[in-house]
C-alpha cells in the first residue's frame, strides 16, 4: 500500500519538476508534447506560437522603431549642432522640425518598458512633463548640473527641448535672442539635453542586439516572461502613460480643477493633438499587429493571440470590441483642438468625454483582455486558493 | 434507543491515541513550515506591515497590523506549532497558535484564503481535544501515556474534514461550473508552459470539462470513500493525485500538502503506529539517555466542561449552518459576495475588476478621482476591485482621508466594472451613490448592480 502511495507520488513529483532549463529533457518534453499534440487531434489547433508572437514583436515593432528613434535623435542633434553654429531663424526651424519627428517617434517605443529600458528608466529621461521650468533656468544659469539626478528627469528629454524652442519667450525673434552669441549657456543646455537623450536610446537600442534573442524565448507565463512583462506593459502604458498623462491630469480628473499646463507639448502650442494620435496609432496597430511603419507586414500580436484564445463576449469577439471602442477614442480624440492647453480652457466637457472614450478601452484591457490572457501578475505575489 | 447510543459513543466508546498523535505532529510541523516559508517569501512585510491600510473584517475592525511587531507574532505562532508538533505544554500551546494565527489572519482580509480559514477553525477544534495523550513530550513529563481516547475526539477532525470536502463539492454544482467549465477554460489554457501535459490536455476543451465535473464528483464522493474501509486506500490515493494536480496547476501554496496529511486521520491504529514507529526510530538517537519510566493508563476520562460542550456543539451547527447564509440574500453570490467567504467556495470564480473612485465636493460640484495606487499595495488594488465591502470600507477611508486634508462636502462615488468567469465585463456599482453615506452590515447592499446573467445551482 505505502509503497504503490510512494510509486504514484513519485512519478508525479518526477513529471512535474522537469524543468525545461534542462536541455536533454527538454527535448525530450518537446518531443513527447509533439507525440502527444498528434495522438491527441490534428485537427485542432492547440498551441499558439508564442515565440513567434514575440518574435514579430521584437523584429517588427521595437527593434525598428528604437532604431528609427536612434536615427531621428542623431539628425536632431546634427540639426542642433548646425543651430548653434548659426542660431539663425532658418535653422531653428529644422530643429523644431527634426525635434517633432523624433517626438513621434517616441510615442512608439514608450510602452516598450522592458529589458535596458526599464532598467535604466528611459522613459524617465525622455519624457516627463510637465517640465521644472526654474530648475532648467538655473541649470542653464549655473551651467553645473547632473541630469543623471533624478530631480532633474523634468528638466530634460522631448518636453525640456519642448520648453527651449517654443517657451523661451512669446515670440520667435525673443527666444533666438536667448542662443545670440552661438555657443552661450542656452546652446549648451541645448547640448547636454540631446547628448542625454542620445546616449539613453543608445544604450537602450544597443542592448536589444543581444537581448533579443533571450526575449523571444521567455514564452513561460510567470511573472518575469517576455511576454507577460510586455502584456503588461503594454496594459500599463495604456492607463497611465496615454490616458491618465496626455488627457486625465491636463483635463483635471485627478484633481479638483483643470491643469492645463501638464499637457504633452506644452510649449509648441500646437502638437498635443500630434503626439496623442500618435501614440493612440502606435498601440492600435501594436494591438493588430502592424509591422512599425509598414501597413501592408501583419503578424501575430494581441489580435490574433486572442482569436486562439476564442475570446467571445456576447458572441462579439473581444479584439473586434476592443478595436471598436479605439476607433470611437481615436475619431473622438481627431475632433480635439490641435492645442490640448486651448482645448481644456475653451471647452474641457469635450476633453472629459474623449478620456470616458479612452477609459473604455482601458475597462477592456484590464478586465477582459487580462482576464483571457490570464497573465500571471508580477504585483501578487501571494498563495491563492 | 438512539438516545442511549449517542450517549454511549460519547462516554464510552473509545479508540487508540495514536492517530490523533500522528495527525497533532503533522499538523504541527506543517504550520512551523508554512509560518517559515511565509515569512521566507517576504510576506509579512509585503502583506501586513508595508500597506497604509488593511481591510478589516466586519464586526473585526479593532484587529490591528501590529507593525514591525508582527514578526514577533509569527515567532509567536512558530514556536506555538512547534510544540504542538512536540505535544509540549500542548494545551496551552495550541491556544496559543489558534489566538496568534487567527488574529494574523483578521488583519487584513486582502490575503483571505479559505485554507487559512480552515487552519483557524481546526485549531480551535484542537484546543478541546487530547492530542497529547500519546507519544508527546507531556507524556514523557507527566511520566503516563494513555492506551485510549475517546472516539469522538478523532471523529470531530474527520467531521470537519468531510464538511469541508462535501460543501466545497456542494459549491460545485452550479452551471458555471458544470455547464461551460468555468473557471477551468480560461485557468487552464493559460497553463501552457507545464511540461507534456500544457500544450497538449490543458488547451482540451473536453479537458475542461472533465476536470470540473471530476473535481465535484471527487470533492462529493472523497469523504465517503475514505470513511469506508474498503475503498480508503484508494481514497487516499485519489487524495494526493488531486492535490497534487492543484499544486501543480494553481499557486494555491501549503494547501494541498495539509489536505493530504489531513486525509490521514481516517486511518485506523495499524498504519498511525506504523508512522510512529518510524518517527521513533528517527529520533531514537535522542533518546539514549532516557531512563524515565513511562507508566501507560488505560483510557483518558475526558471530562469537558458543560460550557466546552456547549462551545463544541455550537462550533459544528455553525459549521453546518453558516456556509448557507447566502440563501439569505437576494442577488448572484458569486456578483455580489454576499454569503462567499467561509463557506469553502474554492477557486469557484475568475473575477477581475477596474475600479476608480470620484471625490465629489456635494455643493461645487467639483469633483476629483484617486489614484488607488497612492493608498494601497497592487495586491490590495486587485482584491479590492471586484468585492463589494472592500468597495465600501475604501471609500469611507477616502472620505476620511480628504475630510482630514480639509476638503468639504464629500461625496465619495465609485467608478466600477467587473468580470466574472469570461462574462463582457459589465458595471458593478451604481456610480451615483454616494458611499460615504453607506455603512457596512450583515443586510444586502443595493448599490451593487445585479449580474446582468443567471448562474444556477447552490
Amino acid at each position: 500500500m505505502t509503497k504503490k502511495i510512494f510509486l504514484v507520488l513519485f512519478i508525479f513529483i518526477f513529471t512535474f519538476s522537469c524543468s525545461s532549463e534542462d536541455d536533454i529533457q527538454g527535448d525530450l518534453l518537446s518531443d513527447s508534447t509533439e507525440i502527444l499534440e498528434s495522438v491527441i487531434d490534428t485537427n485542432i489547433t492547440l498551441s499558439f506560437d508564442r515565440s513567434a508572437m514575440l518574435v514579430f514583436w521584437a523584429d517588427n515593432f521595437i527593434v525598428p522603431a528604437y532604431k528609427k528613434l536612434k536615427d531621428d535623435i542623431s539628425v536632431l542633434k546634427e540639426s542642433i549642432a548646425s543651430f548653434n553654429e548659426e542660431p539663425l531663424q532658418a535653422n531653428f526651424e529644422i530643429v523644431r522640425e527634426k525635434w517633432l519627428s523624433a517626438y513621434k517617434t517616441w510615442q512608439h517605443v514608450e510602452m516598450f518598458n522592458i529589458g535596458k529600458a526599464e532598467e535604466i528608466y528611459l522613459s524617465s529621461f525622455m519624457n516627463i512633463y510637465p517640465v521644472n521650468e526654474e530648475r532648467i533656468t538655473s541649470n542653464i544659469n549655473s551651467g553645473i548640473y547632473d541630469l543623471e539626478n533624478p530631480n532633474n528627469y523634468a528638466s530634460q528629454g522631448f518636453p525640456a527641448l519642448d520648453y527651449l524652442l517654443f517657451g523661451l519667450g512669446e515670440n520667435d525673434t525673443k527666444i533666438l535672442e536667448k542662443y545670440q552669441p552661438s555657443d552661450n549657456n542656452y546652446s549648451k543646455y541645448l547640448v547636454s539635453v540631446i547628448n542625454k537623450m542620445e546616449a539613453k536610446t543608445n544604450l537602450v537600442s544597443n542592448d536589444w542586439d543581444s537581448y533579443r534573442d533571450a526575449f523571444v524565448v521567455s514564452t513561460e507565463n510567470t511573472a518575469t516572461s517576455s511576454i507577460n512583462k510586455l502584456s503588461n506593459d503594454f496594459i500599463f502604458y495604456f492607463e497611465k502613460g496615454l490616458r491618465a498623462n496626455k488627457f486625465g491630469i491636463p483635463a483635471g480628473v485627478f484633481s479638483t480643477d483643470e491643469l492645463p499646463n501638464k499637457v504633452e507639448g506644452y510649449y509648441s502650442k500646437l502638437y498635443s493633438k500630434t503626439l496623442a494620435l500618435e501614440s493612440l496609432y502606435a498601440v492600435k496597430n501594436f494591438f493588430i499587429g502592424k509591422a512599425f511603419e509598414n501597413d501592408a507586414l501583419v503578424g501575430d500580436s494581441f489580435q490574433s493571440y486572442l482569436t486562439f484564445l476564442n475570446a467571445k463576449k456576447n458572441d462579439t469577439s473581444l479584439s473586434d470590441l476592443i478595436l471598436s471602442k479605439l476607433d470611437i477614442a481615436i475619431s473622438s480624440v481627431t475632433e480635439l483642438n490641435d492645442d490640448f492647453t486651448s482645448q481644456i480652457n475653451t471647452d474641457n466637457n469635450t476633453m472629459l468625454l474623449t478620456y470616458d472614450r479612452i477609459q473604455s478601452v482601458v475597462i477592456l484591457l484590464k478586465v477582459d483582455m487580462l482576464q483571457v490572457l490570464n497573465v500571471n501578475v508580477d504585483y501578487a505575489d501571494a498563495d491563492g486558493d | 434507543m438512539l438516545l442511549k447510543k449517542i450517549n454511549c459513543y460519547f462516554k464510552n466508546t473509545y479508540t487508540d491515541p495514536s492517530g490523533l498523535a500522528v495527525f497533532r505532529i503533522l499538523f504541527g510541523l506543517l504550520m512551523l513550515f508554512s509560518l517559515i516559508r511565509f515569512w521566507y517569501k517576504g510576506w509579512i512585510e509585503s502583506l501586513y506591515i508595508n500597506p497604509s491600510l488593511n481591510f478589516k473584517y466586519y464586526g473585526f475592525e479593532w484587529v490591528e497590523s501590529l507593525g514591525l511587531y508582527t514578526y514577533l507574532l509569527f515567532i509567536i505562532c512558530a514556536i506555538a506549532s512547534l510544540f504542538v508538533a512536540l505535544g509540549f505544554k500542548y494545551r496551552i500551546s495550541i491556544i496559543i497558535f489558534f489566538l496568534s494565527f487567527t488574529y494574523i489572519e483578521l488583519i487584513d482580509k486582502t490575503t483571505y484564503l479559505n485554507h487559512y480559514y480552515f487552519v483557524s477553525v481546526l485549531s480551535f477544534l484542537m484546543c478541546f481535544l487530547p492530542a497529547n495523550k500519546f507519544f508527546s513530550l507531556d507524556n514523557y513529563l507527566d511520566g503516563t501515556s494513555y492506551e485510549k481516547i475517546p472516539k469522538w475526539t478523532v471523529d470531530s477532525i474527520k467531521l470537519l474534514i468531510c464538511i469541508v470536502y462535501f460543501y466545497a463539492g456542494l459549491a460545485k454544482i452550479n452551471s458555471d461550473w458544470l455547464l461551460k467549465a468555468m473557471p477551468l477554460a480560461i485557468w487552464l489554457p493559460s497553463k501552457y508552459d507545464i511540461p507534456l501535459i500544457g500544450q497538449t490536455f490543458m488547451q482540451l476543451e473536453w479537458v475542461h470539462y472533465l476536470m470540473s465535473w471530476g473535481g465535484m464528483i471527487y470533492d462529493l464522493a472523497i469523504p465517503f470513500l475514505l470513511l469506508n474501509k474498503k475503498t480508503r486506500p484508494f481514497a487516499f490515493i485519489m487524495v494526493i493525485i488531486f492535490h497534487l494536480l492543484t499544486k501543480i496547476l494553481f499557486p494555491i501554496g501549503m494547501f494541498p500538502y495539509i489536505m493530504i496529511f489531513s486525509a490521514l486521520i481516517f486511518f485506523d491504529s495499524d498504519l498511525q503506529n506504523k508512522i510512529i514507529k518510524k518517527i521513533s526510530f528517527f529520533l531514537s538517537p535522542f533518546k539514549k539517555n532516557s531512563t524515565k519510566h513511562i507508566k501507560s493508563v488505560s483510557f483518558v476520562k475526558l471530562h469537558l466542561s458543560p460550557i466546552s460542550k456547549l462551545v463544541l456543539i455550537c462550533f459544528f451547527i455553525f459549521q453546518l449552518l453558516f456556509p448557507f447564509r447566502y440563501t439569505l440574500y437576494p442577488g448572484e453570490l458569486f456578483w455580489n459576495e454576499e454569503g462567499y467567504r467561509f463557506s469553502w467556495r474554492v477557486m469557484l470564480v475568475e473575477k477581475k475588476g477596474a475600479t476608480d473612485f470620484k471625490i465629489a465636493d456635494s455643493i461645487s460640484k467639483k469633483y476629483f478621482y484617486v489614484n488607488n495606487s497612492d493608498f494601497l499595495s497592487a495586491f490590495q488594488e486587485k482584491q479590492m476591485s471586484f468585492q463589494p465591502d472592500f468597495i465600501l470600507e475604501y471609500a469611507h477611508f477616502l472620505g476620511n482621508h480628504f475630510k482630514g486634508q480639509g476638503h468639504q462636502n464629500i461625496q465619495v462615488f465609485a467608478d466600477s466594472y467587473v468580470g466574472l468567469n469570461g462574462r463582457l465585463s459589465q458595471r458593478f456599482i451604481d456610480p451615483k451613490v454616494n458611499l460615504f453615506i453607506k455603512k457596512e452590515s450583515f443586510k444586502h447592499k443595493k448599490w451593487v448592480i445585479p449580474l446582468n446573467d443567471e448562474i444556477k445551482g447552490f
